[in-house]
């Protein structure tokens, strides 16, 4: 009979962008039962509702997380919206789009290059890092902060950009489409990478369903389920495809989200060709009374934002569910059967975005 | 032209709870979320299913100290949802597949969220 | 077979120079719009209270009596609030970042702005001192 102990994975771990707790059950180096934890950057963020007025909650929601920033923010303001039934101007909608997309890129460079960190490929975790920071400059010079845009509120956008600006970004976009198929080409095709992480955290479609998982996760296993073909913003006039594989390992979802690299270049190019021309927000007068629950897609996966307005300039209730909470479930499933060396690249696929998680 | 799909919310009471779950189940929906509000002398509680975009609510209405049945039966991932319900708001929810009894949320106080909290002091503690 | 793929790449970094920027001995890329820090100018300011309802991080106090405004360095996030909503134009954004520092920081401005005087009504008032 093997003996079984316990090893603590996390929270402090080169891998990890957040802290997470699991206590791994082994038998000689094979992980046969996982137990997570989570707690340790509680903020008490869907508290602090209570105490900001809802124009002002903008700024707390998009510091929520710090990859995703961009569509918390977005997800708030679609919700308070539609409460307070405001239509948004078609061009505030496009910019919206186009810096959701610029988020969404650099997300998944971020996750590309601590993916291949965690195989042990330090040149490949470079280079996606350094594609990265052509996707930072544009957004500092269209909204000021790299990671932080603070470019959406509650009618629109605070900010617009020129002619000259989209222009510029549009022709950039050829040599970095480039670049990005040469750094996916190598996480397809190197049969190194490959031999690394095929077989590896299979999930099969049914399970995934099940389990409630959400983003890659699912997208990975062959369901096609994608926030983006409800056509919030301006997908609607866009269109958009879900990008589906149907292995359900850790290459299937790193193929999905290298595909969704190419997909969200060729949305930011679509957007500014058929940017219209117009005002970029509305004056919103009034207080929200009324619940909604507003979903976007993030790069992790649908996030949800539940908004209970009760009339007066604070909100009753802000409630966010975001994916990783969805995909730990699915984390626990993947975990047995993987040695104790495919943990950290188990754990990364699921793309955890704790600071998310724990609000 | 954005296109809003359908949420539609229906009220049920504790006991009906795990029979409209196994016939959302079988109808193919997945789970999304399960969501608690603290008004003033009641939780709120919500359990979000969706199929092709479509949201479909069930939303109970319960004191603090009634205790709930875990649907971890008919959807197993269901127990991330139902700890936290428990280690933020002190809710009792029974036979959940995987308990943590408490630890699976570390905070530095129990039931942080709780609108049973006694003591007026408000954890919230920025201004 | 595909062994090797990212030996392009290796050589053309090789080619290259090197990347990254050395911080903060040269300083930071900024663009014209960077958020860095607010900068007030109490020649200006009314003393409406505008910015320090506003601002999300309570960061702005104002006491209307004793003249002073106050920032707190520690708790702003340049976020620009208070810029966009000053309706006397008082506050601006620069792009610099402040350094690091080691104890907190908490800026004081005594507010300079003296109200114009309204010129006399000068025919109205000979007429009433006369009687």
């Amino acid at each position: 009979m093997p003996e079984r102990i316990v090893v603590p994975f996390g929270p402090q771990h080169p891998v990890l962008p957040e802290p997470i707790h699991i206590d791994l059950v082994l038998e000689d180096e094979l992980v046969v039962d996982a137990v997570p934890s989570i707690g340790y950057i509680h903020r008490g963020l869907e508290q602090l509702v209570q105490k900001r007025e809802y124009p002002e909650y903008v700024y707390v929601a998009e510091r929520i997380c710090g990859i995703c920033s961009f569509m918390h923010a977005l997800c708030y303001c679609q919700g308070i919206e539609h409460i307070m039934g405001t239509e948004v101007p078609d061009r505030s909608r496009y910019l919206r789009t186009i810096w959701s997309e610029y988020s969404r890129l650099h997300s998944h460079l971020l996750w590309l290059g601590l993916f291949a960190d965690g195989m042990g490929f330090e040149n490949l975790f470079m280079r996606s890092w350094q594609l990265r920071e052509r996707v930072l400059d544009v957004s500092e010079d269209t909204t000021g902060g790299r990671i932080i845009q603070s470019t959406c509120k509650v009618g629109g956008v605070r900010r617009d950009i020129g002619q000259e600006m989209l222009d510029k970004m549009h022709r950039d976009l050829d040599i970095f489409e480039e670049e990005c198929r040469d750094l996916g080409n190598v996480f397809l095709n190197d049969e190194t990478v490959k031999y690394r992480l095929k077989g590896l955290g299979v999930i099969s479609k049914e399970e995934a369903y099940a389990l409630g998982s959400a983003g890659p996760t699912l997208r990975g296993s062959g369901v096609a389920s994608d926030q983006r073909e409800t056509g919030y913003a301006a997908y609607g006039e866009l269109g958009y495809k879900a990008v589906v594989e149907t292995a359900g390992d850790c290459y299937a979802r790193c193929a999905v989200r290298v595909r969704e690299l190419y997909s969200s270049i060729d949305i930011i190019r679509r957007a500014i060709e058929g940017m219209p021309e117009g005002p970029i927000d509305v004056k919103v007068r009034g207080t929200p009374d009324g619940e909604y629950f507003s979903r976007v897609e993030q790069p992790r996966g649908e996030v949800v934002h539940y908004l209970l307005g009760n009339g007066t300039k604070h909100l009753a209730r802000a409630r966010i569910r975001t994916p990783t909470l969805a995909n730990v479930p699915a984390l626990v499933k993947m975990l047995p059967g993987a040695q104790l060396a495919d943990v950290p690249i188990v754990v990364l696929s699921i793309d955890p975005c704790i600071s998310c998680t724990e609000r | 032209m954005s296109v809003i799909k359908e949420q539609t919310t229906r009220k049920i009471a504790p006991g009906d709870l795990l029979r409209e779950v196994e016939a959302l189940n079988a109808g193919g929906y997945r789970i999304v979320q399960i969501g608690c509000t603290g008004m003033d002398d009641v939780y709120e509680i919500n359990y979000t299913f969706d199929k092709d975009y479509e949201l479909v609510n069930l939303r109970l209405t319960v004191a603090p100290d009634v205790e709930i049945p875990s649907i971890s039966g008919v959807y197993w991932g269901a127990f991330v949802y139902e700890n936290e319900l428990h280690d933020l708001f002190g809710i009792t929810v029974t036979d959940i597949n995987i308990d943590f009894k408490g630890t699976f949320y570390r905070t530095a106080e129990k039931y942080p969220l709780s609108i049973t909290r006694s003591g007026g002091d408000d954890p919230c503690q920025n201004v | 077979m595909g062994l090797f793929e990212m030996t392009r790449t290796v050589l053309r970094n090789l080619a290259g120079g090197p990347a990254t920027r050395r911080y903060p001995a040269v300083p930071a890329r900024t663009s014209p719009i960077t958020r860095g820090h607010v900068v007030f100018d109490p020649a200006t300011c009314r003393s409406c209270g505008i910015c320090s309802k506003r601002c999300p991080c309570v960061a702005i106090r104002l006491d209307k009596e004793e003249k002073v405004w106050e920032i707190d360095r520690m708790r702003c996030i340049a976020c620009g609030d208070c810029v966009e909503s000053c309706p006397f134009g008082s506050l601006a954004m620069e792009q610099e970042y402040l350094p690091p520092t080691v104890e907190h920081v908490v800026d004081s401005y005594t507010i300079t702005y003296v109200k114009p005087e309204r010129p006399a009504k000068k025919p109205a008032e000979e007429g009433t001192t006369d009687a």
